[in-house]
């Protein structure tokens, strides 16, 4: 499944010229689901170096994702541990992050950790729907919605009622 | 001299909107392990945790506007009571689950209609903020509508309190419907919003889901102001006691 802003950062990463940063970086996860990059679920946003720094751009999920500082210090470690000492991580708030922006290999990952990857609805912001979301453990689209929020604030909880599991599902913003 | 003129507005309007988000926010907080049931715990604390998110963003804007070193917890932590100039509905103490309810139901719909509009501010940080608020506040309002529909057309006793809440909080609403002179040159210089220019809607959307919901709008028979200017309620200070002691009693403190 593929967006226009993910198909977008992929270009922009594919033309930078730090190609052996990015890929320092991938190793950088996501301290909540730590299964899926920073670059995969469309945190990573930047790379570029100004006056021998390098500079790292990323995007919160959502305004008070409490990640944001882990991340942060873990992209400067991942850096660090490589040999390099100059590296400023920067918050960038414009453009607001999506669900559009995760990577086709991202949402596989969310899926197979157990967490219904956005359903892709490229353009609109569809709330989460009542029922039908598609249950990670046994594919049954018998499911339907707990609540608007779960465990974090990026996801909401569903249970099936075809295995009778819960999960959460990550929902499209 | 203009620009900086400028600068000092921007950072007054700034702070009044940083300061809305962590009252209300720190409100919420105040429901964590304290609701209903579990579901609507983690899903109060979560709304909480969007609002001091934005609190974090628009202080920390506020601190790089101000230019003096000051950060984001001086403005959180260590301004007074007259020196926050959130809105008194944020401030005014959770009550029960219906009073919470209808307060964010009155308070979502303002921001689904004042975001939007400040997206489009030439201050390109106030627009990025709230570019991600308003996908949040999507999420807020179908929530907290759905509640006022089943609590309001619900049991006697819910409705009962439903309408109580409504009766109590709704003198608090014309607040965010006014403009200070700061607040009419920003919004005259497309960097703040209009205020005064959302109410029909905003009426228009509340009394459709109150009448939908066999619950009835009052009267505009009496009117509490004074946020802005910082003039509180009683509340104010309690909370910033709870909020501020440990900041203030640990001032170098990190965690």
């Amino acid at each position: 499944m593929t967006s226009a802003a993910w198909v977008e950062r992929l270009h922009h990463r594919r033309q930078s010229v730090h190609q052996e940063i990015w890929d320092l970086l991938d190793e950088v996860k996501d301290p909540e689901i730590p299964v899926v990059s920073i670059w995969d679920l469309g945190i990573l946003c930047d790379v570029t170096l100004e006056a021998g720094q390098y500079l790292i751009s990323i995007t919160p999920t959502y305004s008070g994702c409490p990640a944001m500082d882990t991340i942060r210090a873990d992209v400067s470690e991942a850096l660090n541990k490589a040999g390099i000492q100059n590296v400023t991580v920067n918050m960038k708030l414009a453009p607001a992050w999506t669900t559009d922006s995760m990577s086709p290999l991202g949402r596989k990952q969310l899926l197979e950790y157990g967490i219904a990857p956005p359903e892709n609805k490229v353009g609109g912001c569809a709330l989460t729907p009542e029922q039908g979301i598609r249950c990670p453990r046994c594919g049954s689209e018998q499911t339907e919605r707990i609540s608007e929020f779960a465990s974090t604030a990026c996801k909401a909880l569903f249970k099936c009622s075809n295995c009778l599991e819960p999960f959460d599902y990550f929902k499209q913003i | 001299m203009s620009v900086v003129l400028n600068n000092t507005a921007i950072l007054e309007y700034t702070l009044r909107l940083a300061d809305d988000s962590l009252i209300l926010g720190h409100r919420l907080t105040e429901w964590t392990s304290h609701g209903p049931f579990l579901e609507e715990d983690i899903a109060m604390s979560n709304v909480a945790l969007d609002y001091i998110g934005r609190a974090r963003m628009y202080y920390g804007y506020a601190a790089e506007l101000s230019g003096d070193g000051k950060t984001e917890d001086d403005f959180a932590f260590l301004r007074d009571e007259r020196e926050f100039r959130n809105l008194l509905i944020n401030e005014l103490p959770r009550g029960d689950f219906a009073y919470s309810t209808v307060r964010q139901l009155f308070i979502d719909v303002f921001n689904s209609l004042y975001l939007p509009k400040l997206m489009q501010s030439n201050d390109e940080t106030l627009a990025a903020i709230a570019a991600k608020g308003i996908k949040e506040t999507r999420y807020h309002l179908r929530r907290s509508r759905d509640w006022t529909l089943r609590l309001g057309d619900g049991t006697a006793e819910s409705h009962k309190r439903m309408q109580k809440a409504i009766d109590s909080l709704w003198g608090y609403t014309h607040e965010l419907f006014e403009l200070d002179e700061l607040e009419q040159q920003l919004a005259d210089q497309r960097v703040g919003v209009d205020n005064t220019a959302l109410r029909a809607e905003w009426l228009a959307t509340v009394e459709s889901i109150l009448s939908e919901a066999t619950l009835t709008r009052p009267n505009d028979d009496w009117v509490v102001k004074g946020g802005r200017t910082g003039y509180h309620t009683e509340n104010l200070g309690h909370l910033l006691t709870e909020m501020q002691f440990l900041h203030r009693s640990n001032p170098s403190c990190e965690w």
